[in-house]
């Protein structure tokens, strides 16, 4: 059943994605659109550009990873990173360092370092995107499980409606450590984004038109076989078939869930 | 914005579960904090914590989801009728209209420390942890969402200190949108090492009870609770009590754990809100500061209430009753302030001598009575999360 009113008409103006094995958005574009292989060796974690040089190894990876992928769709959109709300979007956070924060609570709580504790919070990334790009504007950190990608992508899209503006996601996951590994499972390095208004921006590559929808039984499109294996196990993998249907261009009908029962259809057609 | 009326609200902290008893608290000044016996070697400091968690269990079809903060959210949930009134509003709109918005800082974190504590021989967590939904940000909004059995926008809003204020704001944007007709909106917080030992090591916990805007005061007492409202869209025959009149969200963009030195994110949400609602600086009656009573957030948050408005708004923060409940402040004080605009009583710095020279005379040592039509809470997180609600009496 339909939730909105009337599907709303939104342009994809921004585009950004790095995993290990598709690193940065143009290499992305062409392995996924068949053009090329993906690299057979897994690419180092990326340099947060914004971030001064004594900061960058120290980052935690979600903040890395992250940070990379809002300034490449600020880069791509050509627009100021300072001048857009933003919605990041994770289903587990900085689980590097939640293991140390377990860990240390169960041996040594009150050595526990300062530094790693205000990175444990869920929007440690959030934090450091606003503070590098000085960006004023809200941001939001979300986690809705395994369906964090759709309920990251559906604020942005309910933000860029209710605001009339541009607004930037950035979905992220990293991969698990310790004793929480086989029970919070999430593998590679993983994070896209996307920059979403109801206007056209100059550098635009979809137009998109939303509807919301409810039931039970919503199946979830699915990206190509062998494109889903270079994220597999990430717990932002949900976004590939998305992310896929904008490197191929052309027309694309897609199926995105934000809850199990709650799904945003996408008709996605490259302008 | 188009004003959304406030159905139902709740909340279940140490100053008392349920509204009669916190608003009790609040008029008596008796105070939720204290010692702390949390955990195996226990921090010495107050703590706000909730009598009777340990030994209010889920109802059996949600044991997956056991685990302090659930627990909590369940307590939580059982008071003031706000089960009923989510269960009358789902049957109104139907489940798929009616969102989840949960904000927390740190969810069930506590049930993944526990299990570190008990791994077994080969490094794995202990059997009766290892299967349960509870080792994700997202538990307590899940095991909410399927409790109060809602299938519309089911999300957590994870921004530290401000995350259930926030999950006011995104709830109201969703009603906005039409793609929810009325949205639960919350916050759960519950004590955890993580927490406990991790703002001890920014030194910022005190040794004493917290007191907010005191120029003695020693940093923050760290508190847990559950809070909720139901926001509904305004119809002829729900305009009656209390509105969300307005939301204001911004971004520090200066430092992780420290305020931006001029209050500039603080200031931001404030207009930000006041415009949203259209209202005035001066039309405010009572704020709930955010005064967590550390040093740096207490001074230069002070310092823009005292330039922003006027000697007759009354502001205070209520941490002295509840303790800093972090990812549940915001909705827990967005109830104080509803039962404010509702009761009158506009309470002032409990635990508080000497009020801070940055205090101006909006902050105020005692409790005060009189007309409370529109009100402001604030909650301001690390990572330079702003947001501040904005509420209006029932209209006269």
């Amino acid at each position: 059943m339909s939730l909105l009113r009337a599907p709303a008409r939104l342009y994809v103006n921004g585009v950004a994605l790095w995993s290990q094995r598709l690193p940065g958005w143009e290499r992305a574009r062409k392995i996924l659109a068949g053009l090329e292989p993906a690299p057979q060796e897994l690419a180092p974690r990326p340099a947060p550009e914004l971030l001064p040089p004594t900061e960058r190894r120290r980052a935690p990876d979600t903040v890395s990873v992250a940070m990379e992928a809002a300034l490449s769709a600020c880069k791509y959109a050509q627009l100021p990173p300072a001048s857009l709300p933003c919605v990041f979007s994770s289903m587990h956070g900085d689980l590097a360092i939640t293991d140390y924060m377990c860990a240390t609570m169960a041996s040594t709580p009150t050595l526990v370092s300062p530094t790693k504790f205000h990175n444990s919070v869920h929007n440690a990334a959030a934090g450091y995107w606003t503070i590098a790009a000085e960006c004023t504007r809200p941001y939001t950190s979300l986690s809705a499980g395994d369906f964090s990608f759709g309920a990251g992508l559906l604020e942005t899209c309910v933000q860029a409606l209710t605001g009339n503006e541009n607004v930037l996601l950035v979905a992220y996951d990293i991969d698990a450590r310790g004793p929480l590994a086989p029970v919070a499972a999430s593998k590679g390095l993983l994070s896209v984004g996307l920059i979403v208004s109801p206007q056209r921006g100059p550098q635009a590559l979809a137009q998109v038109v939303l509807d919301v929808v409810s039931g039970r039984g919503l199946a979830p499109s699915r990206a190509r076989p062998e494109n889903a294996a270079l994220v597999a196990g990430n717990s932002t993998e949900s976004c590939l078939p998305l992310v896929e249907a904008l490197a191929l261009g052309g027309t694309h009908d897609l199926l995105c869930l934000a809850t199990p029962t709650l799904g945003l259809m996408l008709h996605v057609e490259a302008v | 914005m188009q004003p959304l009326s406030i159905t139902a609200f709740t909340a279940t902290c140490a100053a008392g579960a349920g509204r009669a008893e916190l608003l009790r608290a609040l008029d008596t000044g008796r105070t939720g904090l204290s010692a702390n016996d949390f955990g195996r070697e226990p921090l010495k400091t107050w703590v706000g914590r909730v009598p009777g968690v340990e030994g209010a269990p889920l109802p059996g079809d949600f044991s997956r989801y056991e685990c302090r903060n659930n627990r909590l959210a369940w307590m939580g949930l059982r008071r003031d009728g706000f089960l009923e009134a989510v269960e009358a509003a789902r049957r109104r709109y139907g489940s798929d209209r009616v969102a989840l918005v949960l904000g927390t800082s740190t969810s069930s974190i506590g049930a993944t420390e526990e299990a570190y504590t008990r791994l077994t021989p080969d490094g794995q967590f202990p059997e009766d942890l290892r299967y349960q939904a509870v080792h994700t940000p997202h538990s307590t909004g899940e095991f909410l969402q399927r409790v109060l059995g809602l299938s519309n926008v089911g999300v957590t809003v994870a921004t530290a200190c401000s995350s259930s204020a926030k999950a006011y704001a995104q709830g109201a944007r969703l009603i906005e949108l039409g793609i929810a007709d009325a949205a639960v909106v919350g916050g759960v917080d519950s004590l955890c090492g993580s927490v406990l030992f991790g703002f001890n090591s920014l030194a910022l916990v005190s040794p004493e009870p917290c007191r907010p805007f005191d120029a003695q005061r020693s940093g923050i007492s760290i508190g847990e609770a559950a809070a909720f409202a139901l926001l509904e869209r305004q119809e002829k025959d729900n305009s009656k009590g209390p509105r969300l009149a307005g939301y204001g969200e911004s971004s520090d963009a200066h430092h992780m754990s420290t305020p931006h030195p001029s209050g500039r994110g603080a200031r931001i949400a404030m207009q930000d809100a006041l415009r949203r609602g259209g209202i005035e600086a001066a039309a405010i009656d009572y704020i709930n500061l955010h005064g967590t009573a550390s040093l740096k957030n207490d001074e230069i948050e002070a310092q823009a209430i005292a330039e922003m408005f006027g000697a007759r708004t009354h502001a205070s923060s209520t941490k002295g009753w509840t303790g800093h409940t972090l990812g549940a402040a915001g909705a827990l004080e967005a109830v104080i302030t509803l039962l404010s605009l509702e009761s009158g009583l506009m309470p002032g710095n409990l635990n508080t001598r000497e009020l801070d020279a940055a205090c101006g005379p909006q902050v105020r040592l005692a409790n005060a009575t009189g007309r409370v039509r529109h009100a402001l809470s604030n909650s301001f997180g690390f990572g330079g999360s702003n947001c501040v609600l904005l509420f209006a009496a029932e209209a006269a």
